[in-house]
Order: structure tokens, then sequence, then C-alpha cells
């Protein structure tokens, strides 16, 4: 035998590859039911952690009582929840308009040299931790609020009830949305960006050269074809911003009341749970409180989720049928 | 005559191209201005004895010491948990792109991945510290690792899929036409065409883990010593600046801005890491 090849007949000489294939592929197959598994995990054990209180308390009670008392076991937890809304809210006024435009800047007016200053720099910010910001808002916003807003928000007269406030510190709403706004917008500004710069640009020279200038071409040809991605570029940088722990954490204050003004101070769900997980233990049911709080948070991240899929599939029928 | 430089389209054109332009100086501007304050605010406070001692006995109150410790201990909870997470990813992300792509199956769980990208940092370390009480399993590196690793795999396998995705269909072709099976072609094709993304999605995990606080919180615990094994409290950078920062004592506050300086110079560097390589790797495999 001079050539080198196997004496075995071909099918056994095939057999271990296939039989690798299919091992390989069933290996695979296990793996990918680990994140399934993970979210219903995840849920479960909240679900299962949060009965106890269940037990005790009425769902209406929890989720739209205002008093936070755990040691006379009164577990209100709507100031929290309207302080996440309250927060992430603030934080997507701030962070939407100038970061959608930026982006347009960015991909449609900018020239070359800018637009390859700015992706490395967005990279690195999308990649700076929280915390940092949370060191930014606190060294610059919060000195800031507190020498410049509020002197400002006490001069206004009556009808501005949203700038009221009896909070004497710059640690409140307003510098926590800052920070969110902030951490958010080199995410939003980099999808967008990616979305925009996808349109082939043959779809602009039709029509510029029908006589559109191009912010016309802007407003009715790109960003109506691009709505559903930068729809899901604002919805990321939500989910985002609605789960932030240790930046808000930093910034707002943290005090158990129902917020009525952008300068009051709040305390959101993620902060509840950060701050308290400590001493949870020594209060009867305090464990299973913070455990609802994770909860009602997830839940909050799952409904946006789903709400979003749904909104974005009718967006792209409505894109589909534009063209 | 340019008469139709003033239609109002023209003007509308303007004050377009004038707010983007003001926007853009905003942002650009606040983003400066939070590298402006690590940097200003870190450097000074920045020395040897921050970066090469553990904390001493009244460190928090200004004394001596450094944060080795919180150092060592963020870059072992990132590192663990981001080979804990590659270890699943990295399959994961072969088996959607190369089985099963269009299937049913294959959407459930690109859905559910997208669905954990969402779920906060916070929510993780609840559930992870849950776990651990269940099964008696104290605040260690150990359970931070998991808990960074469940947290880094969304974020892995999405980045990754979304790599593999772009990989011409003609290569795998190609290689399924000359009788390789699919197996083959993920591990000896797919994975080579798509090192530097895997690369990439690596270091992007990783940036994300080592910048986690409110994960580790209670699942890796706080301590003055570096670990020294699985089972040990481990100390972390994103917690030691918050702790340095909630004290009354500038001196400390200080050392939390150096600390923040620190963890802002190590994502630099895995940042700038990840383009060099992608960059060098990417010269060796064909577009």
């Amino acid at each position: 035998m001079t050539t080198g090849l196997p004496s075995l007949p071909l099918g056994q000489r095939l057999f271990p590859r296939r039989k690798h294939d299919s091992t390989g592929s069933k290996v695979l197959l296990v793996l990918t039911v680990i994140p399934v598994l993970l979210l219903l995990a995840i849920t479960l054990a909240l679900v299962i952690k949060s009965i106890p209180l269940l037990r005790d308390h009425s769902l209406g009670s929890l989720l739209l009582g205002t008093e936070w008392k755990p040691m006379k076991g009164l577990f209100g937890f709507l100031p929290f929840i309207n302080s996440t809304i309250w927060v992430t809210v603030l934080a997507l006024i701030i962070a939407v308009p100038p970061s959608i435009l930026t982006a347009i800047y960015l991909a449609e007016y900018a020239g070359k040299t800018l637009r390859s200053v700015m992706k490395p720099i967005l990279d690195l910010l999308a990649a700076i931790p929280s915390v940092i910001y949370g060191v930014w808002g606190m060294v610059v916003i919060v000195p800031w609020v507190q020498s410049r807003v509020l002197p400002f928000a006490s001069r206004l007269p009556e009808g501005f009830p949203l700038l009221k406030t009896s909070n004497p510190t710059g640690f409140g709403i307003l510098s926590g949305s800052i920070v969110l706004a902030v951490m958010v917008t080199p995410f939003i500004i980099a999808v967008t960006n990616e979305v925009l710069t996808a349109v082939p640009q043959g779809i602009r020279h039709a029509s510029l050269a029908v006589g559109a200038t191009r912010f016309q071409t802007i407003t009715r040809v790109l960003v109506p074809s691009t709505l559903p991605g930068i729809f899901a570029s604002v919805v990321l940088g939500f989910s985002r911003a609605l789960g932030e722990t240790m930046a808000v954490l930093i910034v707002v204050g943290n005090v158990v009341q129902m917020p009525s003004s952008i300068l009051d101070a709040a305390y959101p769900l993620p902060a509840l749970i950060a701050n308290n997980y400590g001493e949870m233990m020594s209060i009867p049911q305090y464990d299973s409180a913070l455990m609802g709080a994770a909860l009602i948070l997830l839940v909050m991240v799952l409904i946006l989720n789903i709400a979003s899929t749904l909104i974005l599939r009718r967006l792209m029928g409505r894109v589909r049928r534009a063209w | 005559m340019r008469s139709w430089r003033f239609k109002p389209r023209h003007i509308t054109e303007t004050i377009a191209k004038f707010f983007m332009l003001l926007s853009f100086l905003v942002v650009a501007v606040s983003l400066l201005s939070i590298l402006w304050t690590v940097l200003s605010k870190g450097l000074p406070a920045l020395s040897w004895e921050m970066i090469s001692q553990t904390p001493k006995g009244g460190y928090y109150l200004g004394k001596e010491g450094g944060i080795l410790n919180a150092i060592l201990g963020s870059l072992f909870l990132a590192g663990g948990g981001t080979l804990v997470a590659l270890v699943v990813s990295l399959p994961i992300a072969l088996f959607l792109e190369t089985y099963v792509m269009k299937t049913r199956w294959a959407r459930y769980v690109r859905l559910t991945m997208d669905i954990l990208w969402g779920i906060p940092s916070i929510v993780y370390g609840a559930f992870a510290f849950t776990l651990m009480l269940a099964i008696g399993m104290r605040a260690s590196l150990l359970g931070g690792i998991i808990v960074l690793a469940l947290l880094e795999i969304p974020i892995m396998t999405r980045a990754m899929d979304e790599v593999i995705r772009l990989m011409p269909e003609e290569l795998s072709q190609a290689s399924l036409a000359v009788g390789a099976s699919k197996l083959e072609t993920a591990l000896k094709v797919t994975v080579r065409q798509m090192l530097p993304g895997i690369v990439t999605a690596t270091l992007l995990a990783f940036g994300r883990g080592i910048g986690d606080a409110a994960s580790v919180l209670y699942t890796a615990g706080y301590t003055d010593r570096i670990p020294t094994s699985l089972s040990s409290p481990t100390a972390s950078l994103p917690l030691a600046i918050f702790f340095q920062l909630g004290t009354p004592y500038p001196e400390v506050q200080q050392r939390a801005y150096a600390s923040a300086l620190i963890l802002t110079l190590i994502v630099l560097i895995v940042s700038l890491g990840s383009r060099l390589v992608s960059a060098r790797l990417g010269r060796f495999i064909n577009r």
C-alpha cells in the first residue's frame, strides 16, 4: 500500500464524522435551552420569593400603596414605581431629540474626518461603566442643579408646578435624568447612525435629484424608511435607563415620597433593591418585598419589550407598504 | 438672481441644520465633560500606592493603603465571568447560525436573548443572590463570576450572532459542497472567519462585566483582602468607587476619583485592544 489511504470501507470512514456531526448538533441544541431556562428561572424565582408578601397583602395595596414602612409591615411600592417612571421618562425627553438629531447630522451632513473621530469616541463612551457616569453626575451635575437650577426655579412665579420643590439639594430627579440621558446618548446615536448609513445612497440621490433639499430628503424619505430602527434604538435606550442602578442611586437623593416636581428627590426601584439588601434579613417579609420590587422591575422591562415588538411590527408593515 | 435661496424649504433647511449642529455640540460637550471630569479629578489623586497596596486599617477614614484588592478582584470577576460566558455563548451563536438559521426555535432563542439583554443587572443580582441563599452559598468570587456570566451571555451571543450573520453564505456553502459536515464547517470555517468578531464580542462583554456594580453587590461581597480562592469574598472596582464616594471624608472621595480613573483606563485599554486585535486578525481572513 503506497497511497496511504485508510483501508476501511467508505461507510465506516464516513461514520465517525457523521456521528460527530449529530452529537455535536445535539449538544449545541441543549446549550440553546440555557438562555430560555435562565429567563424562566429568573421569573419563577422572583415570583416564588414574592409569594409570602402577596399572601398577606393584596396586589392592589402593594402596587397602589404609598406607605413604605417595613417595620410596620407596610409595603406600598407606588413611590418607587413612580420615581422609576419619572426619572426614566424625563431622561428620554432629554436624550432622544439631541441624540437622533446628532445621529442624522453625523450620517447625513458631517464630513469623513468628523465621522471617523466620533465613532471610536461613541464606542468608548458606550463602554464606560455606569458608576463613572454617577461620579460625573455627583461632581458636575448635582452642584450645577443646586447652584443654577434651584435658584432659578425659586424665582419663578406660580404656574410651574413641575419646578416647585422643597428639596434644598441638587440630588433629585433632574440630576438622575441628566446622568441617565447622557448615559444612553452614545447608545441611541450609535444605533440610529448605523440604521441611517445602511440606507442605500441611490435613494438619497433620487430624492435630491428631483429637487428636494437635504432636510426634506431626511424627513420624507430617510426617517420614514428607518423609523423601525430608530424606534428600536430608543426602546433599547429606554430599557437600559429603566434598570440602571448605580449611576442613578448616587445622584437621585433616595427619599421615599411621591415626586411631584422634577427637582424633588426620588427613590427608583433599582436603588431600593441595592440600598436595602444587606439589612433585609432582620425585618420579616422585607426580603420578599425586595424580591417583589425586582419582579415589578422585571415586569416593567418585559412589558416594554413586548409592546415595542408589537409596535415595531406595525411600523415595519407601514414602511413596507410605503415602499 | 438667487431669490430661490429664500424659499421656505431652504429656510427650514438652515434652521434644521442649525439645530442638528447645536445638538451635536451639546452631546459632544457633555461627553467630553465626563472624560475631562474623570481625568482632572482622578489624575491628581492617583498614586503608585493606590494601585500597589491593599487598604490598611483606617483606609476609609483617609489613612494609608490602596485599592489593589478591588483592581485584582474586578479582573478576576470579569475574567472568570467572561470565560464562562464565552464557553456558553460561542456554541449557541454557532448553532443558531449553522443548524437552525430560520426555524421557529431559533426565533424563540433570539427573542429570549433580546429580553435577557434588557433585564437590569440588579435583577440578575437579586436572582443570583436568592439562588445562592437557597443552596447555602455565601457571597464569593464564584458567586460573582456566575452572575457576571449570566449577565454577559446575552450580550456576547447577540454580538456574535450579528457577526456570524455577516459572513458570506458562499463560504459555508463551499465548505459543505466539498463534503464537510455542518459541525466541521462551523468549527473550521465559520469560527476562523469570524475570529475578529468573536474577539470583539468577548472584549465588549468583558467591558460590561468589569463595570457592573449592581449585580456583584450582594453576590461577590466586598473585602479588603485579595481573593485567594473561589469561595472567598471579592472586592470590585465599581463598588470601591461607590463606597469611597459615599464617605464624608474628602481624602477618601479623592480616592474614589482615582479609582474611577483606573476603571476608565481599564475599559479604555480593553476597548482599544479589541480594535487592534480585530484589525490585526482581520488581515488574515478573506472578505
